[in-house]
């Protein structure tokens, strides 16, 4: 089977794909970073530019398998190099997702604080009955994600980029209907947290005053 | 109790600016190349006094690790590595290090690539933490800006260049040299030891990979003294350490406490308590889902540090609590992290490839109770197969969460197997929410 066609029945293979001027500016970045022979290192930053030029330009952040050939191309890596890292690494999508990827952790310390409700959230707004389905309008995908690493702050939802932290039920609905507006609201903690500290401010580092920068 | 003066992550909450002008007030970069003109050995004999332990989660003593590196600069360049890639459930402190206070980690890596005689270090962090390697990569700009790292860093008279990489979603690149596989360009595939990285690492390069909150206490350590570090926590087990309390408590935090501090005051004075009280306690994962369950009655008097849960069967890990309350499904609890293991087992060693499915399988029928009393054993036996039979450590930490159940929880185990047989089918699976 193809790589690019995992799930999807019409997944729009393109015919080529070259990077745009946006991404040549960082690419030449990217390549400073490792020793001379060494720009293998880069196949993870110019996959990850892939699937920033594809969101950017077609709305659908993917990594089609002509896009593969040119990072191998590229980076002078063998074609199946690029392939079994695209296919090993989770936030490279192999097949089209939709405009928002709402990544939804459902792992033990999300679960304890009510991940499945913000899930069923997702699925009431979007029409989506499955993981890894995009809804008919093509704004959202639903995707199961493992730990993202901010479990103080759980249950997370990862859109795109940004972290919606201390969902439930009813602020994931607000999220996604704004989302529909297409307004994007501030990532961070729904009810107002500073961050990571208790809820209602922090009980340490008080007694500490920072006034006097240089 | 660790009082205010003694924190080192005074930003850890970013209610100040993360960046130079703020982390200069704020203590960062003040005689940077003093510390340096002591000299990498000091450097190194200073960690090694300070009994800094990886923060991690395998607690290996810092000062040592860096000791294994060459001690002169050879033909192949030497790497420090530091591993960002923070994915352990219930573990979210890397984070607040690297988007509120990036500075104290740019010190430490410059600091520790010059008592390990690294000229290049790369920072490797977790796909997912975009916004985080946003603010991280301003503040290596920054301080390259303003000479503190680059050519003749802080005016050492040490060239030293730091180069931030982003993962792209793959909890196995946490382990040392999957990371490094990674790093290389290739699938996060763990590599046998011997070698180990400080003879053959990056590039086929001597190298030390250490975690984001063991090179961001670098500074403070070498700043303020070994002898500081170590007089807090407990002998073996000393300084501070970042917790992070989350599930069934009143307030979900971080925190940054003493080592050695019992467990049950840590929740009850900077968690706001467990849910509904101590006593409606059920459980309690102390350091990252790696490390097995401990229940009430251990609860009620550990302390938490190396020594303290090593006693007890389970280990600090990386300092993530989570907390279970008396409304906790706790076969569903630790087989949702075996299904964890198994979405994120590399498939290179064939026990872990194979076991963690297997396990999982299992561990999904018993939440049902759609199992045999006997198979609990079979469950158990398994357990030991793949733990200590495999290339990494993940075959182990897939192991771990069951026997810890099965050690503390056998009867529940029972009781939903004897429930489902006697027709009054185990109800369905609650919800662990409000």
């Amino acid at each position: 089977m193809a790589v690019g066609t995992e799930g999807t029945a019409h997944a729009p293979e393109p015919d080529s794909f070259s990077f745009d001027a946006a991404s040549e500016a960082t690419i030449a970045r990217i390549l400073a970073k490792y020793p001379a022979g060494k720009q293998a290192s880069a196949v993870l930053p110019l996959l990850d530019l892939v699937q920033r030029q594809m969101a950017r330009v077609t709305g659908s952040g993917w990594v089609p398998r002509v896009a593969m050939d040119a990072v191998a191309h590229r980076l002078d890596m063998a074609p199946i190099r690029v392939y079994e890292v695209a296919t090993f690494y989770l936030m490279f999508n192999t097949a089209p997702v939709g405009k928002y990827n709402l990544q939804v952790c459902t792992t033990t310390p999300c679960w304890l604080r009510g991940s499945d409700a913000v899930a069923h959230a997702c699925r009431r707004a979007t029409g989506i009955t499955d993981w890894k389905e995009t809804s008919a309008d093509g704004m959202f995908t639903m995707t199961e994600v493992e730990c993202l690493g901010a479990c103080v702050n759980a249950p997370i939802l990862q859109v795109n980029d940004d972290f919606y932290e201390d969902m439930d039920a009813e602020s994931t609905e607000r999220l996604l209907a704004a989302l529909k507006r297409g307004e994007h609201p501030e990532p961070g903690s729904v009810k107002g947290r500073q961050t990571s500290a208790p809820e209602g401010g922090p009980t340490t580092l008080t007694s500490l005053s920072f006034e006097k920068a240089e | 109790m660790l009082s205010d003066k003694d924190r080192i992550f005074t930003n850890l909450y970013g209610l100040h600016d993360p960046y130079l002008m703020g982390a200069r007030a704020r203590g960062d970069w003040d005689g940077t190349a003093a510390i340096m003109a002591r000299g990498p050995d000091a450097l190194v004999d200073e960690m090694k006094a300070s009994g800094l332990r990886g923060r991690g989660g395998a607690g290996f003593p810092t000062g040592l690790k860096w000791s294994f590196m060459p001690k002169q600069e050879g033909p192949r360049p030497h790497y420090l590595v530091v591993n960002a890639d923070e994915s352990e459930p219930g573990t979210c402190k890397d984070r607040d290090i690297i988007r509120h206070d990036p500075h104290k980690l740019i010190e430490g890596c410059l600091l520790a690539s010059f008592a390990m005689r690294a000229h290049v270090c790369y920072i490797y962090i977790r796909g997912e933490f975009y916004n985080e390697a946003v603010v991280l990569q301003r503040a290596i700009d920054e301080a390259t800006n303003a000479g503190l790292i680059g050519r003749n860093a802080c005016g050492s008279g040490w060239d030293f260049s730091l180069h931030l990489h982003r993962g792209a979603g793959a909890y196995i690149c946490g382990e040392e040299t999957a990371l490094l596989e990674s790093l290389e360009g290739k699938k996060g595939m763990p590599r046998l030891k011997p070698p180990f990285p400080a003879a053959v690492g990056l590039y086929g390069c001597p190298t030390t990979v250490n975690n984001v909150e063991s090179i961001a206490v670098v500074p403070a350590i070498l700043g303020r003294g070994a002898a500081w570090f170590s007089a807090l926590g407990r002998p073996r087990n000393s300084g501070t350490k970042l917790f992070c309390i989350s599930g069934h408590v009143n307030k979900p935090c971080n925190v940054e406490e003493e080592l050695g501090i019992p467990l049950r005051v840590l929740i009850d004075t900077y968690a706001g308590g467990v849910r509904g009280g101590w006593d409606n306690l059920l459980a309690v994962i102390p350091g990252g889902s790696s490390v097995p369950v401990i229940p009430k009655s251990v609860c009620d008097t550990v302390l938490m540090d190396f020594d303290g849960l090593r006693d007890v069967k389970s280990g600090l890990g990386t300092a993530a609590v989570i907390v279970m309350d008396k409304s906790t499904d706790i076969i569903r609890a630790i087989a949702r992290l075996s299904q964890f293991y198994k979405h994120e087992s590399c498939g290179q060693c064939t026990p872990c490839r194979e076991g963690t499915g297997w396990m999982m399988r299992v561990m999904n029928r018993m939440v049902q109770g759609r199992a045999e009393p006997e198979e609990i054993d079979t469950l158990e036996q398994v357990t030991r197969q793949v733990e200590g039979h495999t290339i990494c450590a993940l075959g182990d930490a897939a192991a771990w969460p069951i026997q810890g159940l099965i050690r503390h929880f056998r009867p529940v185990i029972e009781e939903r197997i004897a429930q489902y047989k006697s027709g009054r089918a185990a109800t369905p699976a609650r919800m662990a929410a409000e």
